[in-house]
């Protein structure tokens, strides 16, 4: 069982084994990341009671809480990346960790957009400078650095290590965005989901926000497996495997001419 | 479900256009996410095929006439 796991990680570890243990996966992934997200936001959307506060303005917490989740899960999961780099000097930890960025700033564009249009009903404004949306709002900052930075640097090696280090001190940020409605007033409300004691929800709500919640982390560990794939074949592009499967998928597909 | 009528589900108690608005932008944002890395990998290697068959061709010219003039002639 061990060796099994170590040799698994050796292989996940090359760019080659990777791209080709990753094309056994994608079928399953995106069979379950699209009947997750489908049974969870219909849930939510068109099946769970509408709350006795907010009305049925409470549904954008299906999008809401999944997308803020991922953002910050995306970015703690940049910054283990990033030390990867830095320590071992792993290629595909240099790969993962650029391959997150992107969706991850979206995953933080639908939390704060979600968000704003969830205030508007009820709180009255689209958007606060409390310390919970003002955090989310630089964990959003953090996140398009990270892309320019990446952008910025030509050099592959270079630009990972760059990276990396941004990644790992804008981790600091997390654990504000996490706290933030416990060490400051906020008008954003506490957390709704806890990982230990009663989480104060009716389970006919909560279910589904569960759903959802599990269906955006499948789909972003699928966004992120087909970027990583790109940055392979981009970084692998002059080596000899990427190049016959190149030539064999572009006459495969009848534009070999 | 919840709604009784297409009406209350676009309406949602007047929290329609923001629960909507909420839910669109997430769907295109998604939809966006899963084709760009896709167009990007078409993109990626038909490039990576052109080169490859460019290579091959200057390769094979360079093995057909060999370049210095002394063992041309």
């Amino acid at each position: 069982m061990w060796a099994y796991l170590e040799r698994l990680w050796h292989r996940l570890g090359s760019p080659r084994h990777f791209y080709e243990l990753s094309a056994r996966w994608l079928p399953w992934l995106w069979l379950l990341a699209g009947a997750l997200l489908a049974t969870g936001l219909a849930w939510g959307l068109l099946f769970a009671p509408a709350d006795y506060q907010q009305g049925h303005s409470f549904r954008i917490i299906y999008v809401h809480v999944p997308a803020a989740s991922l953002a910050l899960s995306g970015y703690f999961a940049m910054a283990v990346a990033g030390v990867v780099v830095l320590v071992w000097r792993m290629k595909m930890a240099e790969i993962v960790l650029q391959s997150i960025a992107v969706p991850g700033a979206v995953m933080c564009a639908i939390a704060l957009f979600s968000g704003a249009v969830w205030g508007k009903p009820t709180w009255g404004t689209y958007w606060f400078w409390d310390a919970r949306i003002t955090s989310m709002l630089i964990l959003l900052f953090l996140y398009i650095g990270v892309i320019a930075l990446a952008n910025a640097i030509t050099s592959p090696v270079l630009a990972a290590r760059a990276t990396s280090v941004l990644a790992i001190v804008g981790a600091v940020n997390l654990p504000i965005i996490k706290y933030s409605v416990e060490w400051w007033n906020t008008l954003h409300q506490p957390a709704t989901l806890k990982l230990t004691g009663d989480t104060p929800m009716a389970p006919e709500m909560l279910q589904p926000l569960l759903l959802c919640i599990a269906a955006f982390y499948v789909f972003f560990a699928l966004v992120v497996i087909l970027r990583v794939r790109v940055v392979i074949l981009e970084r692998e592009a002059t080596s000899r495997w990427v190049r016959e499967l190149a030539q064999a998928t572009t006459a495969r597909s009848g534009e070999g001419n | 479900m919840v709604f009784g009528s297409l009406d209350e589900l676009i309406a949602m108690g007047g929290h329609g256009p923001y629960v909507w608005a909420a839910y669109l932008v997430t769907l295109a944002a998604i939809t966006a996410l899963c084709i760009a890395p896709l167009l990007a990998q078409r993109r990626q290697l038909r490039e990576i095929a052109r080169r490859a068959r460019r290579d091959a061709v200057l390769k094979g010219a360079a093995a057909a006439q060999p370049i210095s003039p002394e063992t041309s002639e």
